[in-house]
């Protein structure tokens, strides 16, 4: 297990070492030096940093090291689904067409942001321009409170679930305020699609997570797991509720069998269509990281979490959350879309119902003692 | 809600080709539809004017780039009637057999553009994936992978060589194997049966009235099949079944191509094993006098060509009439009431080639 609270601690302690160390040399002579260095190393102080440091290290896991991870396999996945082979950019300098295309990402990102940012003429410049903004925050903001294993957590909240759910709900107002911002007819049906699609999959999901809530008697992710640890997974016995949250998941990220809002073939890019450059790319991207969240929150809730043999924690964790992706991209390239009413009829007539019987199953087995 | 008009065209996903299919939507529900042409005018008709007659072979093959080979040939047909010649025997299996391979390609470019239209891009690469090995048949017995210009006036252009029937016959035994596959990734998804059944509906009587034809028309009850109905070549002498699927929705239409697919394979297989030794052209006289139509089963429905020639080299009239343009006569009253999600299954079912549509 790696403490990531303790390691930034460790960071930012011995950084300003160095700082206090050096002020105080000159504290001599100059006397507020002094003072100031005494600041730097209370613990106070200190405990800023090394929030901050952990803030800095989950970010860059989730949107550099993890996202490049991510979009590689999904593009190399797909590909195969598709009897292709994919990506295959080779290393800088390297004139052989072949490799594994690990870059092709970056490169890709790098040609957005060389594009000229575009603003619409009519359109809301300020909403028009704030909307991806949101959708990317929230996105990476969600792994704030996601826990890789007990001790590599950044914000170990009492309500971690909550905390989740609420992020998760932010986009989709995001993709209103977009489509509607744009000024444009495709845009305009696509954010609207996207906020009566919220209507359809956001109370099956949490009924699905109530089942599990139920279990651990616990709102703490962290909690959620240690009860896992301690019985078994909670996927076993709330298996119904599994499979509603995996859907119900994969239409919050608004993927392929429920990408209503954008659905390219009808309304060319729906609600994304008047973006271009970097702002496609942070959606774009966002959406890939949303993927991984809901992967992320399938493995603590059902999947046991970080509990596993042998390796750490954490590896058992991205392991786990990998899989559960594979899944989601798998069946996001196999089905064909759905229409606005069916996922309203597939989110009130079957993932409703399905996720009540999950919570009667739950609470029926917290009263046998089971759990 | 207030009504809009959306454009959808000349350029957007949906339209393969160029057209403007303006659609006024009520919410999500299209109250009305009008479809645009005239993006990609070519004149064709007039350009027949100045050319000779077999000239006017490649640019009857440019009509329509997914299925070439079925005009070019369908203008053929209608200047053999014309000029009063019988071709070879050999020569009408050939045609037979280039023409169904162009259907199973035209079939295939098809359902590799309907897949994306519902949502379903895994079905373009797998439909272009089959594609390439009938266009290696095609290439192998006309020299060319798209515009073959293979069909002439009293025959066709060339023979096949002579390892052609076991690479044909080893093509279409691949193809019948990934029938299973087809079935699964399509007719098995619980999800493409909720965008397909039910949606697009064409009675039958509005289908005939409307003069629709083609598969648009078989998926509406309608057996008419313009090989069985007007036989030409030598279909009559094979063994095939017309397919006709009873429900008149997006799903019959998708079914009724599927189906003419294997179909296809079947007569392919027939005229492989019947084909007889022989000559595959005999010469056509120069100056023909008189006028002639005839018309074809084309890869979208029925083609017909008029001819009017006045004895001198090039014809004074050729009339193109093409399956597309009355089928798309028909979309308004399919749309209408359907939802703006289902525009695409419906589009897509109905198989819009603007090229020979426009002219």
């Amino acid at each position: 297990m790696i403490d990531l609270y303790g390691i930034s601690y460790g960071i930012g302690k011995w950084f300003m070492g160095i700082i206090a160390a050096i002020l105080d040399f000159f504290g001599q002579w100059i006397q507020p030096f002094q003072g100031l260095a005494d600041w730097l190393m209370r613990w106070e102080t200190l405990n800023v940093l090394a929030i901050t440091i952990q803030v800095v290290i989950v970010f860059l896991f989730v949107s550099i090291i993890n996202l490049f991870i991510i979009m590689w396999i999904e593009r190399k996945m797909y590909a195969r689904l598709h009897t292709r082979r994919g990506i295959m950019l080779p290393l800088p300098f390297r004139k052989v067409q072949k490799g594994t295309g690990f870059l092709q990402n970056l490169a890709d990102g790098m040609k957005l942001i060389q594009k000229e940012n575009i603003t619409p003429k009519n359109a809301d410049k300020w909403m028009y321009h704030i909307a991806p903004a949101i959708i990317a925050t929230t996105s990476i903001l969600v792994f704030v409170a996601i826990p890789l294993s007990e001790t590599f957590v950044v914000a170990n909240l009492e309500g971690g679930l909550i905390f989740v759910f609420a992020i998760l709900a932010i986009a989709p107002f995001a993709v209103l305020v977009g489509g509607w911002a744009s000024n444009n007819k495709f845009t305009l049906i696509g954010g609207m699609r996207g906020a009566a699609q919220m209507l359809s999959y956001e109370i099956p999901l949490i009924l699905a997570a109530v089942g599990v809530i139920l279990l651990a008697g616990s709102l703490n992710l962290v909690d959620i797991v240690i009860a896992q640890q301690q019985t078994i997974w909670f996927g076993i016995p709330l298996i119904l509720g599994l499979l509603v949250f995996l859907v119900a998941i994969v239409a919050e990220v608004e993927r392929l069998p429920f990408d209503i809002p954008e659905a390219e073939a009808e309304l060319v890019e729906g609600w994304a269509t008047e973006y271009g450059g970097m702002r496609f790319g942070l959606i774009f991207v966002a959406k890939w990281v949303r993927t991984y969240a809901g992967a992320a929150l399938i493995t603590i809730l059902f999947l046991g979490g970080w509990s596993g043999p042998i390796l750490p924690g954490e590896i058992w964790f991205i392991i786990k959350s990998y899989i559960v992706f594979i899944i989601i991209v798998w069946t996001t390239w196999s089905l064909p879309r759905t229409r606005m009413d069916q996922v309203l009829e597939i989110g009130w007539k079957r993932l409703l119902p399905a996720a009540l019987i999950s919570i009667a199953i739950a609470a029926a087995l917290k009263w046998v003692g089971w759990f | 809600m207030t009504d809009i008009w959306i454009n959808m065209g000349p350029q957007h996903p949906m339209t393969h080709g160029l057209f403007n299919l303006r659609v006024r939507v009520d919410g999500e529900i299209i109250v009305d539809a009008n479809p645009l042409l005239g993006y990609l005018h070519r004149g064709v008709e007039k350009l027949c004017e100045r050319r000779d007659y077999t000239q006017i072979i490649p640019l009857m093959d440019r009509l329509c780039y997914v299925s070439s080979l079925t005009w070019s040939h369908a203008y053929c047909l209608a200047a053999e009637e014309l000029m009063e010649i019988e071709i070879p025997e050999r020569a009408k299996y050939l045609r037979v057999i280039a023409l169904e391979l162009q259907r199973i390609a035209s079939h295939l470019m098809w359902l590799a553009a309907f897949g994306p239209d519902v949502g379903m891009f895994t079905a373009f690469l797998y439909a272009m994936r089959e594609r390439e090995y009938i266009l290696d048949m095609l290439q192998m017995m006309s020299g060319a992978r798209m515009n073959q210009n293979y069909p002439r006036i009293g025959g066709v252009r060339n023979d096949v060589p002579p390892e052609f029937t076991d690479k044909c016959l080893k093509v279409m035994d691949y193809f019948d194997g990934k029938r299973k596959q087809y079935e699964r990734l399509f007719d098995d998804s619980a999800i493409f049966l909720m965008r397909t059944q039910g949606v697009g509906y064409l009675s039958k009587e509005d289908a005939m009235d409307l003069g629709v034809t083609g598969q648009t028309l078989r998926g509406s009850n309608v057996p008419i099949d313009m090989r069985t109905h007007d036989p030409y070549e030598v279909y009559d002498q094979l063994d095939w079944e017309v397919q006709v699927e009873k429900d008149g929705d997006c799903y019959s239409r998708y079914k009724v191509r599927m189906n003419e697919m294997w179909e296809s394979t079947k007569i392919i297989r027939g005229a492989l094993k019947k084909m007889p030794k022989g000559p595959v052209r005999v010469k056509p006289p120069k100056r023909p006098k008189g006028e002639a139509f005839r018309r074809t089963e084309d890869a979208r429905g029925e083609a017909l060509i008029y001819i009017v020639g006045q004895g001198e080299t090039s014809p004074y009239r050729v009339k193109v009439r093409s399956p597309v343009f009355a089928n798309l006569r028909a979309a308004p009253v399919i749309l209408k009431g359907n939802t703006y999600a289902d525009l695409l299954a419906i589009m897509g079912s109905i198989d819009v080639c603007i090229g020979e549509t426009d002219k």
